[in-house]
């Protein structure tokens, strides 16, 4: 993989028959790959200090804390496990979550993360460098994205030559698309899954190329890491098989192919059901059924291509092809039997909604309701990889030219990913990879082709010699001639099948010395401009990362006129008063997104938190919000409900506030009881979402609407508030809370917490118990009530 | 079905599933009789001791399935890491068999017939560490 083969300092610029277009330093061949693995080191070590540093923005500006929701369970989960070790954290029941059920979480989340966390935590213990494992955990995935772009320059150096390694290196060491996944604070399982997912991928191309056991076994070890780190691994047991399938039916299959599958498949099968959360999936489940298919079926060529090199006969071996195309059809059907009748479980929800993109919607709204579910625009792929996203296609093309086993790789995951980031914006970060290192491909192409100084001659057959200019550019392994390259393929890695040359898709370099640049100006245009592309995506990148992607959630920062920083604090204000003013086994309900936080920044038991494994039980929190209060308080008395905890933006203009995601919480209580909660109950007559006046009765006598206007209207000296995020008032009448009491609104009522309170002692209801100490007297009647049913205290409407 | 002697040996190289000759017409018998002299001048003897390994590895693989399927899959993570000790040790030892074959040595220019077993080696330990930590 090095640019052992081409080191051509021997022959010296100005030889006879080749024109050189600028001079070249002479340098001894031993010097010259001295120099060129310097350089190499030097590059490698500064892209990954640019990729650190490129992370950091949200630290230097506010403070070393953990960012967004996931990553709040993921630190915590650390915690137990640097604390109380490892087996306690392997089995650890959690039974703060999910109020009443709990969560086994040691057996339903990922560990990977965790484990890599808490094993570097003890490196740096044993070192006697105490070092505090929240620091450990902010700056993790920087340190992770160092090591990414390592593995895709070693990606990128198998599928072409060093110089495009690292141009994709320094590509993806600060592509937005990556960066937005793994800022200091991003403590989320993305954090460490991409750079395993280049690193099994450089193995399983190695292990392909090579032909070796050996490194199939690593390339399984990494996956088993892999399955460990990230539920995006059913990419991977995808991606392999795909690429397999495609190159038998090309006609490529080669002992290689069996030898590496195989021991990849064998062995990373058994490794990914070590992890609990796993367990028996890749047997049991559709999305692993293409790595056993394609399994089956190499065994079943390997078997067949063995017993054709025994036999002479011709329609034997015709024989021998229908047989394989018999016994994979009937495997094929015998699967889709199982599936159907149970005994492999069909695609789950989400990963369903890949395919079908409009299922999500219908059947299962709390997987739509995540706004990173939702299909990106086009902007967003410029936004996120600026000229990476045209350089792209010109990458795959030029692997088709050129298209040796490996390279088919780079186009299945080029065509695959590209979709699957269309239909989400999320897996957006899968895509990253693949447009780094196709683009890298396609720039050094570009780079090479007018840097090469030799001058093509009118006449063919001219002596090609890939030199690198006297700048940092590295050396061409490609730009070989044609001669020289066979001489080295019988003892380099690439030796492939001998194809027969095309003229159009023969293996040919992708200089040929018919074809060149003459002068040097042309050369020199076309350098600059190139260098200019790579400045402006410097700049580009480095934009995009300080303004849009180094924003810790937990704390909202705003400018003030004068241009200094506002800091907007309240989420952890009022976490840190439920964490300090109550009881420490008093219950919050508040809608999932912020369970994780609740339970990591408040230290208190939730009702439902981001791991959506029950959605009846979030069906319950949404319907506890989005009923009366005499509905709602029997829910909140049977769960032990002690505080009900939301977020209100409309003072501030927080759009992300609870009235805006309260569509989704009546959508999803309507999907458990659709004839106690319905959408349309909560829309004017004329179909409109409205806070105001105007707003449906339903809406205005739900818990959650009471609880986000409450006295909203004393800030505004009892004229009716404006809502800046719904930028229309709010109701002129404050709605009056009977079953609950505000405990606590913090500094910029963004967070507001209720207190549930307790059955009366005499039995009274609670609207009643209202009334009286609020010294509303029943009217005196002037004759005795007629009927008994006024006998209780009259709960004024 | 061929003869019962030829089926053992066919199957050297790898499936449980009767080979390639489900008509037993004249016309394929003849390439069946090929293939079995064939095989047994050609075939180096180290080959075939690997080739009688990887029959009894495919013989304990189908016991196992049968009783899973037939009797009980009760303890079904027993099950999963005795019959994936089968299939991996198989896979490895064909992946064995086919580096370590002289007639390969152009397909695998990296790997010398003792590192192929260096590999295989490495493979099985690794192999049977997930083995028995799944078997529990």
């Amino acid at each position: 993989m090095s640019a052992g083969t081409s080191s051509k300092a021997g022959a010296s610029p100005g030889q006879a028959g080749t024109r050189t277009a600028y001079r070249l330093p002479t340098l001894s061949a031993e010097s010259n790959n001295n120099v060129l693995s310097l350089l190499r080191l030097i590059i490698i070590f500064l892209i990954a200090g640019a990729a650190v540093s490129s992370r950091l923005f949200a630290v230097v500006r506010h403070e070393s804390i953990i960012h967004e929701f996931d990553p709040w369970f993921n630190f915590r989960a650390t915690k137990v496990l640097t604390t109380d070790g490892f087996y306690r954290f392997w089995n650890w029941f959690d039974a703060t979550a999910w109020y009443p059920l709990g969560r086994a979480a040691g057996g339903t989340a990922y560990p990977g993360l965790m484990v890599t966390s808490g094993a570097i935590f003890n490196l740096f213990h044993s070192l006697n460098i105490p070092v505090d494992i929240r620091n450990i955990c902010v700056l993790l995935a920087p340190a992770f994205s160092g090591l990414t772009a390592w593995a895709t320059y070693m990606f990128t150096a198998a599928m072409k030559d060093d110089a495009a390694g690292l141009l994709a290196a320094a590509f993806i060491g600060i592509a937005p698309g990556y960066i937005s996944r793994s800022v200091a604070g991003s403590y989320d399982n993305e954090a460490i899954a991409i750079f395993l997912l280049m690193m099994t991928f450089y193995l399983w191309i190695k292990a392909l190329k090579d032909g070796s056991a050996l490194w199939g076994v690593a390339t399984a070890l990494f996956y088993f890491y892999m399955v460990a780190a990230w539920g995006g691994y059913v990419f991977i047991t995808n991606m392999i098989p795909l690429h397999a399938l495609v190159l038998i039916l090309m006609g490529r299959f080669s002992s290689r192919l069996y030898v590496s599958y195989s021991s990849f498949y064998a062995l990373g099968t058994l490794a990914s059901m070590q992890v609990p959360f796993v367990g028996f999936q890749p047997v049991r489940t559709s999305e692993h059924m293409a790595a056993l298919g394609v399994f089956g079926l190499l065994q079943l060529v390997a078997f067949v291509e063995l017993v054709r090199s025994h036999v002479p006969s011709k329609q034997f071996k015709l024989l021998l092809v229908a047989f394989v195309v018999l016994v994979a059809t009937l495997a094929f059907g015998a699967l889709v039997a199982l599936t159907y009748a149970g005994y492999v479980a069909p695609w789950t929800g989400r990963f369903y909604s890949l395919w079908d993109t409009a299922y999500a919607k219908k059947h299962i709204p709390i997987i739509a309701s995540v706004s990173e579910h939702q299909p990106p625009a086009w902007p967003a792929f410029f936004f996120d990889l600026e000229m990476l996203i045209f350089l792209f296609p010109v990458g795959v093309f030029l692997l088709f030219k050129e298209l040796r086993d490996e390279h088919v790789f780079v186009i299945i995951y080029a065509v695959m990913a590209s979709y699957f980031a269309g239909v989400m914006v999320r897996l957006m970060l899968t895509l990253t990879p693949v447009v780094c290192v196709s683009a890298a491909i396609a720039m050094s192409t570009l780079l090479q082709t007018y840097l090469d100084p030799k001058e093509p001659t009118p006449l063919v057959a001219g002596k090609g010699d890939a030199e690198e200019d006297d700048g940092a550019v590295a050396k061409s392994t490609r730009a070989a001639t044609a001669a020289s390259r066979k001489a080295a393929e019988v003892g380099s890695s690439d030796s492939e099948l001998s194809r027969p040359a095309s003229p159009v898709f023969g293996a040919s370099s992708f200089s040929s010395s018919k074809f060149g640049v003459f002068g040097l100006d042309s050369r020199f245009f076309v350098t600059i401009y190139s260098l200019l592309l790579l400045l402006v995506f410097v700049l580009h990148c480095t934009f995009v990362t300080s303004t849009a992607y180094s924003s810790p959630s937990v704390v909202l920062a705003s400018r003030n006129a004068d241009g200094s920083q506002h800091i907007i604090d309240d989420f952890r204000e009022a976490y840190y008063w439920l964490r300090q003013n109550t009881a420490s086994d008093a219950k919050v309900m508040s809608w999932w997104d912020y369970g994780y936080q609740i339970s990591g920044m408040a230290d208190r038991p939730t009702l439902v938190d981001n791991n959506t494994w029950n959605n009846t039980h979030i069906a319950t929190v949404g319907k506890a919000m989005c009923s009366t209060e005499e509905r709602s308080y029997p829910i909140l008395r049977k769960h032990d409900v002690d505080y009900v905890l939301i977020i209100f933006g409309g003072l501030l203009g927080f759009s992300g506030d609870d009235i805006n995601k309260y569509l989704w919480m009546i959508r999803i209580a309507q999907g458990v009881w659709p004839d106690e909660v319905r959408e349309a109950d909560y829309f004017t007559p004329q179909g409109q979402y409205k806070v105001d006046d105007g707003a449906s009765k339903t809406m205005r006598e739900s818990l959650l609407y009471k609880m986000s206007y409450y006295r909203f209207n004393d800030l505004f000296g009892g004229r009716p508030g404006m809502d800046r995020v719904r930028q229309t008032p709010g109701p002129t009448k404050s709605p009056e809370l009977d079953h609950l009491d505000e405990a606590f609104t913090s500094e910029n009522w963004i967070v507001r917490i209720y207190q549930v309170k307790k059955p009366d002692a005499l039995g009274r209801d609670l609207p009643g118990v209202k009334a009286f100490e609020g010294g509303k007297r029943r009217k005196r009647a002037v004759a005795l009530p007629a009927a008994p049913a006024t006998a209780g205290a009259g709960g004024r409407k | 079905m061929p003869p019962k002697g030829s089926r053992t040996s066919t199957s050297a190289a790898a499936k449980s599933r009767s080979s390639a000759s489900t008509p037993a017409s004249t016309s394929t018998q003849s390439p069946l009789s090929t293939l079995y002299n064939s095989y047994v001048d050609n075939t180096p003897k180290r080959l075939k001791v690997v080739d009688a390994f990887l029959v009894f590895l495919m013989l304990s693989g189908i016991i196992q399935f049968v009783y899973c399927a037939l009797i009980t899959n009760f303890p079904f993570n027993s099950f999963i890491a005795g019959f994936a000790s089968t299939v991996g040790q198989f896979v490895l030892a064909a992946s064995l068999r086919i580096q370590a074959n002289p007639e390969n040595g152009k397909t695998f220019p990296k790997v010398s017939p003792e590192r192929a077993f260096g590999d295989f080696l490495f493979g099985s330990v690794i192999l049977h560490f997930f083995v028995f930590n799944f078997l529990g």
